[in-house]
């Protein structure tokens, strides 16, 4: 930032970001000295580390001078979102090949005396690394985008923001070196023990200040559709991750700890978080970031004020109550299980009014689904969203659900939203982003974004068709009973029939990869400036990063 | 940035005279279609939550039952009542009839072949493998060759009591780890290699296999018998025919005799019912080589 600019600005944040670090650095040199237990020392030693880290750059910060250029974005911290997002999403999706490898292939990395190889340990590495570090850095880029260009704030908080993102980027680290090395408290998707998520709510919190911060500074009267989708997911994260976390450290310097809940409570309570992580952190968070792309790139008015606002309200008052459909004919009482249905049911057409408004908001720009790649993978993702949100619902009946529970259906269902939806949303989004902030007049190649397209499009059609087939088939595999009354298949027999699915979801998931190394190729080049010989250069100004006063 | 609506060129529609960074907004109702589907899922919802039990009421430590009083743990019994009734008499039958009367029964044979195989799925086939064919370690039941003997009586025994197993009458026999604990060097060992090479036909160092005859009479005769074609009683294989439990090879024969190999089955008794263990004997012994 140049000098000649008028900065803003008293240092306020510095100083308490300051006392933040400082405070957390005694705590971590405490545990660092104190603790007997080697795994908890690992991680004291990498807080310490990451303290330290913060405060000397807060000093390099505050030497160069105090207060920021408030007539300017902040676009400094979405950039190094969008490098975070396409880094950790490699490394999810590798993970991702990797582990569907070794369940087609079960010898595949197994080796007896190295533990955190197993498929057991990696799991929860692919499913952290893609939904919170890929999803939310994801999330967080374009929040942080979003909210600045519609409310014509630059970020709130100073160099807090940048709080929020090495913060969160010190919790994946944490919980995925935790995985490995077997600290888990054995939640799906919420496995991180008791001092991560400790620090992962003050990162959260600083997240939802410094969002509420901006809204609070902005200078339209209106608050966009795209900001109460964020907001919602920010908040109702905040408090599915308290509440499902809460628990007892067996020693403070211990990093082993035990659930508030036990037993189906606990069981509900999980799973409340669970879905509610689908629906608040994959959904809500990820309609935010289309209802911002979609209109942008089509150059079109968003279809429906109104569906924006009853499906948003329904969205969220729904969502909360569909969690039970995951533990039909389990102890949950009968009763709950009916909510957890029912609800789903009418769950349906919210969700579906998303789909409705970014689609329909194509109308009078179809002809760009030929034409413009990036726009055919946002309006693809909206079709994946449409199609999970219906499966969803049906696949939460009780009936339909006694044959697709603990199945690979489920998992394809998951795929379709995770791959389809939240993954190619997000690519739309890195793809419109990239040569907006790098100050470029276009990609560095439209062929490279086809390429990625239809490359990844056939590896979710592999991978979501096969997991159909071989969950259907498993169900059924499960129920068939003989003339007697004894079960026709055996375990391992199931097993056995799943092996080729297996194998072309995992080409699936490699196909995938492949794709998104493309992009990643393909934005590093935009990023640079470059672009690919004989693709036709715009004759359009860069975007600017000056806020606009007044029209 | 004009707060006033305007009309949308293409759709007609009017804006709501918002604009973010250069996004409008019709203001397009509500699709008719999206209502209606959305009513319907309501009133379906609804429906249910009067059928079936539904919303909590806390105060009176209860909840609404519904008018069809559902309930997954009476169907759960009635689902095993109506299973008892059709497959109790046929257990039964199974469990008061001898095992070798069992095959003159051709409809108890039936029913005991279905419940074998099905019990041998869920229990046997992890390590046996899907319809017996073994795997390293694992004993193939699918031929003719029997460490403890292929006679019902004999399978019946090994699957009740286990082999090396916690059962108070778990068979039980444990061959010497000759080269670990320095019972015999290691060219010994290289003699009895070839010898128990040479035994089941195949060529071998002929100066080594007449030192290994020696050392084989001194050693190994004893369980495996003069002649090495095994002893049922202690469990102790056949080493004159083409099947190897632990591979039969040179490296591997010298890695048994070196080591030993403890194999393990569980004491099925106990576990499994008595007329589940008779299917599974009467299933075993179908497979292809039962004495």
């Amino acid at each position: 930032m140049s000098s000649s600019v008028a900065r803003k600005g008293m240092g306020l944040d510095v100083l308490t970001l300051g006392v933040l670090l400082s405070v957390l650095a005694l705590v971590s040199l405490f545990l660092t000295a104190n603790t007997h237990d080697p795994l908890m020392k690992v991680h004291a030693v990498i807080l310490l580390g990451a303290f330290v880290l913060g405060i000397a750059a807060l000093f390099m910060r505050a030497a160069g001078g105090l207060g920021f250029d408030q007539s300017r974005y902040e676009e400094g911290i979405i950039k190094a979102g969008v490098v975070a997002t396409v880094f950790w999403g490699l490394v999810g999706f590798l993970v991702g090949v990797i582990i569907a490898s070794q369940l087609a292939f079960p010898n595949l990395m197994y080796f007896e005396d190295i533990g955190w190889l197993n498929f057991g340990r990696l799991r929860p590495v692919h499913t952290s690394a893609v939904i919170f570090a890929f999803g939310g850095n994801a999330l967080m880029a374009t929040s942080f985008y979003i909210v600045q260009r519609t409310n014509r704030a630059r970020l709130a908080g100073g160099v807090w923001p940048w709080f929020v993102f090495w913060g969160y980027q010190l919790f994946i680290v944490l919980a995925a070196t935790g995985y490995v090395s077997g600290i888990t408290q054995s939640k799906e998707y919420a496995e991180p023990e008791w001092y991560i998520d400790l620090w992962l709510t003050i990162v959260w919190v600083a997240y939802l200040l410094v969002f509420l911060g901006t809204l609070w500074k902005r200078k339209i009267k209106h608050i966009y559709v795209a900001n109460w989708f964020y907001l919602a997911f920010i908040i109702t994260v905040a408090m599915l991750h308290i509440i499902n976390n809460l628990s007892m450290p067996i020693g403070l310097t211990e990093h082993k700890s035990y659930s508030l809940f036990s037993g189906v409570q606990d069981a509900m309570t999980q799973w409340w978080y669970g879905h509610n992580a689908v629906g608040f952190f994959l959904t809500a968070g990820f309609l935010g970031m289309m209802y911002y792309f979609v209109p942008k790139r089509a150059e079109r008015p968003v279809y429906s004020y109104r569906l924006s606002i009853v499906h948003f309200w329904a969205l969220i008052f729904i969502y909360i109550w569909a969690g039970p459909h995951h533990l039909h004919y389990t102890a949950l009482p009968m009763w709950t299980q009916t909510l957890g249905m029912t609800f789903s049911i009418i769950l349906w057409m919210p969700s579906w009014g998303g789909m409705i408004n970014g689609l329909m908001t194509l109308s009078g720009a179809w002809d760009k689904l030929r034409t413009d790649p990036v726009m055919r993978m946002l309006v693809v993702s909206v079709a994946f969203y449409g199609m999970s949100t219906f499966e969803g619902p049906v696949m939460s009946i009780r009936a339909v659900n006694s044959l697709s529970h603990y199945t690979d259906w489920t998992i394809g269902h998951v795929h379709s939203g995770a791959l389809g939806w939240v993954a190619y949303v997000s690519f739309g989004a890195l793809y419109c982003m990239v040569p907006w902030l790098w100050k470029r007049k276009r990609l560095y190649s439209n062929d490279l974004v086809e390429w990625h397209f239809w490359i990844s499009t056939i590896g979710i059609v592999f991978y979501i068709t096969a997991m159909w087939v071989s969950g259907i088939m498993q169900g059924l595999m499960w129920r068939a009973y003989n003339t007697f009354g004894f079960l026709e298949y055996s375990f391992v027999e199931t097993v056995e029939a799943m092996h080729p699915y297996y194998i072309i979801r995992m080409v699936g998931g490699l196909l995938f990869l492949i794709g998104a190394l493309i992009m990643a190729y393909n934005l590093w080049r935009t990023a640079r400036g470059d672009v690919r010989k004989g693709e036709v250069v715009p004759d359009a100004e860069p975007l600017s990063i000056a806020i606009p006063t007044a029209n | 940035m004009s707060d006033r609506p305007e009309i949308d060129d293409h759709s007609g529609v009017e804006t709501t005279g918002h604009e973010w960074d250069g996004i409008k907004e019709l203001n397009t109702p509500l699709p008719r279609w999206w209502l209606i589907i959305w009513g319907a899922c309501i009133v379906i919802a609804a429906i249910y939550m009067v059928l079936m039990p539904s919303w909590p009421l806390p105060w009176a430590n209860t909840y609404l039952k519904g008018t069809r009083h559902y309930s997954e743990r009476a169907t759960f019994a009635k689902d095993m009542a109506k299973l008892a009734a059709s497959r109790g008499p046929s257990e039964a039958k199974l469990a008061a009839t001898a095992l070798d009367q069992i095959e003159a029964d051709p409809e108890l044979l039936n029913f005991a072949m279905a419940a074998g195989r099905s019990a041998f799925g869920d229990n046997c086939a992890t390590c046996h493998g899907s319809g017996g064919v073994g795997g390293l370690g694992y004993p193939a039941l699918v031929d003719d060759d029997w460490l403890w003997g292929g006679t019902l009586d004999d399978i019946k025994f090994t699957i009740t009591n286990g082999i090396r197993s916690t059962g108070d009458d778990t068979r039980f026999s444990q061959m010497p780890a000759f080269g670990k604990d320095g019972l015999l060097s290691a060219s010994e060992i290289k003699d009895l290699v070839e010898y128990v090479t040479h035994l089941s036909n195949r060529e071998a160092d002929a100066a080594a296999v007449a030192r290994g005859a020696t050392l084989f009479a001194d050693n190994c005769a004893a369980c495996h018998g003069e002649d090495g074609k095994g002893m049922h009683e202690l469990g102790a294989p056949n080493l004159t025919d083409a099947i190897w439990l632990y591979g039969g090879d040179r490296a591997a024969i010298t890695n048994t005799i070196t080591n030993a190999h403890q194999g393990v089955m569980p004491t099925w008794g106990g576990k499994l019912k008595p007329w589940t263990i008779d299917a599974l004997t009467i299933y075993v012994h179908s497979l292809g080589g039962g004495e």
